[in-house]
């Protein structure tokens, strides 16, 4: 089955890719860019980055934008998903949808009514066992937004290595979230995958941060060979 | 042992991970013994060595398994547990002569208990996950348990503790998954 894969560059959807490759064929990935930065639906730290990643992924872009106003983005996403189906014949989607009945909900919708499939490979998937399976397979992944206390400065661009897993776990214990960033803690973007042929280097970032809300956001970037 | 049955369009295919790990994992942490299988493979030893039964859903454009009633007739001499879990309802009510009708819902939605049983014991009202493009009508032999203000929502044999759910309880509902597994006497002690 030919798929398209809802796409931000964060570690969810970037996870979900890979794991719909091990089964199906991805055939494009489709990102939803949204003016919002409080958008319901589309992150938007590093989103401009999409299309290194698909580059360095060897997969089509197709890229959106949207108001990011609530269900207006519905409309932008159904037109981003025709775009999909019409360009690369894609029969279903697959987004990194974890716990967010709202987010998984409103996609399932929109591909119902274009007669599209619809996966969430990491639905309820086991925080703890996802974020190993993550740094086992191979996934460079970097945090470039923060968004609650105890996340300060020093998180921005930190890689999630083991060592940040372990640190991730006692903050998940302490201050009760969760350990993936689903509650919104924290961003990530993706910098290697498996099935990344160059990683991605970033060559200027800036950083903007007050009261453990903050983004690093990557200026320039290229791809280099691993 | 409890046989989870997987209803997606092929063994280990892409939806499994959607549908039957999240099921696992409820029976993982409520140490409950289980063992998967996709409802194309499920043995005669399989059934026979089961002291309880999950059919587990699809994804909502995934009917395949409605194509293949023959695979699900063991169903109707089961007599132990069983719960069928939306498109798992709709096999087991299919085994049991009912039909379908059409009711589509994503998202959730308020579920109201109808009759006393000891699976939703307790709880009048609560929130539910559903996707699913039809309900079920109830077979011959059972009763509504609950409903929306849609459909039917949870059916019951009469005197056999055979469920079918159209909602998933394994999103925000573990508990029912849970009381199940208690009524089943399937948790390792």
């Amino acid at each position: 089955m030919k798929l398209g894969v809802l796409f931000s560059g964060g570690k969810d959807s970037t996870f979900a890719c890979w794991k719909a490759m091990q089964q199906e064929e991805v055939a494009c990935l489709i990102t939803v860019t949204s003016r919002n930065p409080e958008s319901y639906m589309f992150h938007t730290p590093n989103v401009h980055l999409a299309a290194l990643q698909a580059e360095a992924a060897g997969l089509p872009l197709v890229e959106a934008e949207t108001a990011g106003e609530k269900e207006e983005e519905l409309l932008d996403l159904k037109r981003a998903l025709l775009r999909a189906r019409d360009e690369f014949g894609i029969e279903g989607v697959v987004t990194g949808a974890v716990l967010s009945v709202y987010q998984a909900a409103r996609v399932q919708r929109v591909c119902r009514e274009l007669g599209l499939w619809s996966f969430n490979p990491l639905w309820l998937v086991d925080q703890d066992a996802y974020m190993e399976d993550l740094i086992d397979a191979g996934f460079k992944v970097v945090i470039v937004g923060v968004f609650s206390c105890p996340f300060d400065e020093s998180w921005l661009g930190r890689e999630i290595d083991r060592r940040t897993l372990d640190e991730l776990r006692a903050i998940a214990r302490k201050y009760q979230t969760t350990l993936t960033g689903e509650g919104g803690e924290f961003e990530t973007f993706v910098v290697d995958a498996p099935f990344f042929s160059r990683r991605i280097a970033f060559e200027e970032v800036s950083r903007v941060y007050r009261n453990y809300n903050g983004v690093l956001r990557v200026e320039r970037a290229g791809l280099v060979a691993r | 042992m409890i046989l989870v049955v997987d209803l997606c369009y092929r063994e280990n295919s892409l939806s499994r991970d959607e549908f039957v790990r999240p099921v696992e994992q409820i029976l993982g942490k409520a140490g409950a013994p289980f063992v998967v299988r996709h409802y194309a493979a499920v043995t005669a030893q399989d059934v026979e060595g089961a002291d309880a039964a999950i059919l587990c859903g699809t994804a909502l454009r995934d009917t395949g398994f409605a194509e293949h009633p023959e695979k699900f007739r063991w169903l109707t001499a089961f007599e132990r547990p069983v719960l069928g879990i939306s498109s798992g309802m709709r096999a087991l009510a299919a085994a049991f002569g009912g039909d379908t009708e059409p009711c589509c819902a994503i998202g959730m939605t308020d579920v109201r208990v109808l009759a006393p049983d000891p699976l939703f014991a307790g709880t009048e009202v609560f929130p539910a996950y559903g996707v699913h493009e039809c309900t079920v009508q109830v077979p011959d032999g059972f009763v509504a348990l609950a409903a929306s203000d849609a459909c039917v929502q949870a059916i019951r044999h009469r005197s056999l503790s055979i469920y079918g759910l159209l909602f998933h309880p394994e999103v925000r509902n573990e508990w029912i998954l849970e009381r199940f597994i208690e009524l089943s006497g399937a948790a390792l002690p």
